[in-house]
């Protein structure tokens, strides 16, 4: 019997698990995927929000400022690549210079720091590639850029570490209340516990559903983005969104922590929650309304798209708390923007019901401290030779565009709750991640994956399940 | 910090060519640099004959052409380093490179020849929409599964892109017990190699679907199947003829980009329309002592030419170790209508002493029409040809005579006429 079981290893989840591990509690993480992170967090805008976008009076809105001032220390404690760019919300219009102003008093009233309108002169000499058309912006200097994985991997290794359990490949198929608690059945086992949290993502409402007569619906909404070439990784400098207009929403334009640049998303409800296809319409659609904000987009440098499914409630707010008619049973659900950002609070809130139920005593022994994957390229030359002497794997550069060594890549595989996959390796380490798309260390990294793992290389997948990269010898049909 | 003579950047065919050229001409503190376990570079994937028919007067296969010079390379010992791969790389020539042996390893070069190749163009910069499942790789990866570890990546493709690459693996994936259902090209005419169309897919009639693109790609976790139309002449696909064609495997033949993202370090200046530097008659870029050869400077259709230029360039960093190269007066070298590009970019006349090729490339397919070379406005060289198609490199030869003649000139253009 569990204390408490978490569904879901988004990072929404696992920021629950790390809360939950400072406790003397059985905590364990069930996840329907090989690895971490492999939903919604794996495919957003990486952006730490600095909050003026919510309405006032809703959860979103409650902790979004919050969550944005605790990712300075967090990402020092698991070692996670962070960096307070700034935000900017172009106008393009003298007419809606008014509501530009709304949305800093928005911002205010939700506590944001430190925002402003700057004209276009003050604009153009912050970020000289914008478009000529922004005539003032709303700068939030406490904006931030993150890599919504790696942030991920970090909660979860550190959870890991301090005693959460993880399953990997567990879909939850029911959940029974019982005397106890309640008893998850999986395509994998059953597993029991006194309390259950569902941070099930795009399928929160499914899990709900198991449990509660109050019925929720997640229609998944689709979010299309262009990923570009680092040699265009800053062109821009802070986040450029677009003030709201009665046409839409606006895309982003913006680096990326990892030194590309991100365009995207659009916005299209769909029915399938497992469709991460992109369409050649919304990429246009995207690369169209991008070219507002900038002066010129540099489609020639475009190495990857993709498309990221947001978890979007008809409520239009987080739902976060004990199911009423499933004692036990808590809700952290349809968790879309700014969800990355308010994860943290979002972990400490959940944890906070589950003191509250639970009364159990703190750990003595809990270590906040995650060191990542020492990285190859950010060292000086001393440093790699020091790493390369103590580890020879580390002169290896398996990944020619990103420069990451076979070091990194088996410190992927080996560190706890492990790199499994190609995708695996790549979201820990980079490798593949680069201008040539994988097309170097495919090869290099499936041989690895392969030898470590001790598995044939026709069982390394991509991403689990039948997405197999080899099919079989040559000749062997003929 | 070591110090080097003549660092060659690349174990390919180019830096092994340029390497031998080089020790021939009496450079001996000389030392190429690979990032491989071997020599050869990606000639030892290429195991399909049809090498080295212009410098060997033979067929070769890749692995047979490249051993060719790895045995010149040891004979005339030639020093080398194998899985080193060079990091950085500034304009000052000095050079920091990586490997499990020597750890970080600095070394500074008096001349440097570049000879790091070309990559394949991924998916994302076609930005092909769809799913992202396995089952989609680029031609050369899927080459060096098949040919150098004996995997099959797929049972039954279709094939993005007729480039020469694209058009060996629907050889090689049929001969391995594969089925091939078409190599699709977005272009009317192929990228490829007239001979290999009819070597690789006529003989084994895989049909070529020119003016055709892939538009959508099926599958969750595995390729299940890929959608093609075919194009208008703004190539736009026409969704109205869309075409379903269930597959396990995309291969993406659909052109090579130089790899010169070290170059760029070192402040070498690259044209955008071959993505490889700007040299000279000897290939010598903007940056003084750094030289480029073979697809790194501009992607060839056939090895033995990366062997011939690779030859010039490396006689030139000799003779510029020697300081015998001569800088002045140099001519730019433009294609105009017609050419796309060519290479040398800039000739300095007193370094020709008979002849000097330019190469160049179409941007179109056009028969029965003049290739002209001009020397500002006079024509020295009227050649009808027969066909000139984008993939197939053209050269024509200029003499010393003719520079001679045109000694004044200001630039020499490449020019395709109709009359």
């Amino acid at each position: 019997m569990h204390d408490v079981l978490i569904i879901g290893a988004g990072i929404t989840g696992v920021s629950i698990a790390r809360e939950l591990s400072r406790y003397d509690l059985k905590v364990c993480v069930l996840e329907k995927e090989i690895d971490i992170a492999m939903g919604t967090t794996k495919a957003n805008s990486a952006i730490v929000h600095a909050g003026f976008d919510a309405k006032p009076g809703t959860l979103k809105a409650k902790l979004n400022a919050l969550g944005n001032s605790m990712f300075d220390q967090l990402s020092k404690d698991l070692d996670f690549h962070y960096r307070q760019n700034g935000s900017l919300v172009l106008c393009f219009d003298e007419n809606d210079l008014d509501h530009l102003n709304q949305l800093l008093q928005q911002g205010e009233q939700n506590g944001v720091q430190g925002l402003m309108i700057l004209d276009k002169a003050a604009l153009i000499e912050m970020e000289p590639n914008l478009s000529d058309g922004a005539v003032a912006a709303l700068y939030a200097p406490t904006g931030g850029i993150v890599c919504p994985y790696e942030m991920a991997f970090g909660m979860a290794e550190n959870a890991y570490s301090n005693g959460v359990e993880f399953y990997f490949e567990n879909k939850v198929l029911d959940i029974k209340k019982s005397n106890a608690g309640f008893t998850i059945k999986t395509n994998k086992g059953t597993y029991e516990s006194k309390l259950v949290i569902n941070a099930a993502g795009v399928h929160s409402d499914e899990m709900n559903n198991l449990v509660s007569d109050s019925k929720l619906s997640i229609i998944p909404r689709r979010g299309e983005y262009c990923v570009f070439d680092k040699e265009v990784g800053s062109y821009v400098d802070k986040t450029i969104f677009q003030l709201p207009t009665k046409l839409g929403k606006g895309v982003l334009v913006t680096p990326t922590v990892d030194g590309n640049l991100l365009v995207g998303p659009n916005a299209v409800d769909i029915n399938d929650k497992d469709d991460l296809t992109t369409t050649q319409s919304g990429l246009d659609d995207i690369l169209r309304r991008a070219s507002l904000s900038i002066k010129k987009m540099p489609s020639h440098a475009i190495i990857a798209s993709f498309t990221g499914l947001r978890a979007r409630t008809e409520a239009d707010d987080f739902i976060i708390g004990e199911v009423s008619d499933a004692k036990g049973f808590i809700n952290a659900a349809g968790i879309e923007s700014p969800g990355l950002t308010c994860s943290p609070v979002i972990g400490i809130m959940v944890k906070d019901m589950v003191v509250d139920m639970l009364k159990p005593q703190e750990k003595e022994c809990f270590n906040p401290i995650r060191k990542g994957i020492s990285r190859f390229t950010e060292l000086n030359d001393e440093d790699r030779q020091n790493l390369i002497e103590a580890n020879p794997a580390y002169g290896n550069v398996i990944c020619r565009c990103e420069t990451i060594t076979e070091g990194e890549i088996l410190s992927a595989i080996h560190r706890p709750l492990g790199a499994k996959t190609i995708d695996g390796i790549k979201r820990r380490t980079r490798a593949g991640s680069g201008r040539c798309q994988a097309g170097f260390c495919m090869t290099r990294v499936l041989d690895i994956l392969s030898r470590e793992l001790q598995i044939p290389r026709t069982e390394v997948t991509k991403f689990g399940g039948e997405s197999k990269l080899l099919v079989g010898k040559n000749k062997e049909d003929i | 910090m070591q110090e080097f003579d003549l660092v060659i950047i690349g174990g390919g065919p180019a830096g092994l060519a340029a390497a031998v050229a080089a020790k021939e001409q009496g450079i001996e503190n000389l030392l190429i640099l690979e990032r491989e376990n071997k020599l050869g570079g990606i000639l030892n994937q290429c195991i399909h004959n049809g090498f080295g028919l212009q410098v060997f007067k033979e067929e070769l296969t890749g692995p047979e052409y490249a051993d060719r010079f790895i045995n010149l390379v040891k004979e005339k010992k030639i020093r080398y380093k194998t899985n080193t791969m060079v990091i950085d790389l500034s304009k000052d020539k000095l050079i920091t490179a990586v490997s499990k042996t020597d750890g970080i390893l600095t070394i500074q070069a008096k001349a440097i020849i570049l000879a790091m190749g070309c990559r394949e163009r991924p998916r994302g910069a076609l930005n092909i929409p769809g799913a992202r499942c396995a089952g989609i790789f680029t031609a050369g990866t899927a080459q060096k599964f098949v040919n150098i570890e004996g995997m099959m990546p797929g049972k039954n493709l279709v094939i993005l892109g007729s480039g020469d690459i694209g058009l060996i693996m629907a050889r090689r994936m049929t001969l391995e017990g594969a089925h091939v259902n078409a190599v699709v090209e977005l272009m009317p005419y192929s990228a490829g190699l007239t001979r290999n169309i009819v070597q690789c897919l006529d003989d084994y009639e895989i049909p070529l679907k020119l003016s055709h693109t892939v538009t959508n790609i099926v599958g969750k976790d595995r390729l299940e199947g890929v959608y093609i139309a075919p194009v208008d002449e703004n190539r736009k696909p026409i969704l109205a003829e869309e075409e379903y064609i269930p597959c396990d495997t995309l291969l993406l033949s659909v052109g090579l980009l130089p790899e010169n993202e070290l170059s760029k370090k070192a402040s070498v200046k690259l044209s955008p329309i071959t993505g490889g530097a700007e040299v000279d008659e000897g290939r010598e870029t903007n940056v003084d002592g750094i030289f480029a050869c073979g697809n790194v400077l501009h992607v060839h259709d056939l090895v033995d030419n990366v062997t011939e230029e690779s030859y010039i360039a490396g006689k030139a960093a000799v003779k510029y170790l020697k300081g015998l190269r001569i800088q002045s007066d140099r001519i730019e070298v433009k294609a105009k209508d017609g050419a796309r590009y060519v290479v040398p970019k800039y000739i300095n006349p007193r370094n020709i002493e008979k002849s000097l090729d330019l190469s160049f490339r179409v941007k179109d397919i056009y028969k029965d029409h003049y290739l002209s070379v001009y020397f500002d406005d006079s024509r020295a060289i009227h050649h009808k040809r027969k066909i000139m198609a984008p993939g197939e490199m053209q050269t024509v030869k200029i003499t010393s005579e003719m520079l001679n003649a045109h000694s004044l000139c200001s630039e020499i253009s490449i020019v395709i006429e109709k009359e």
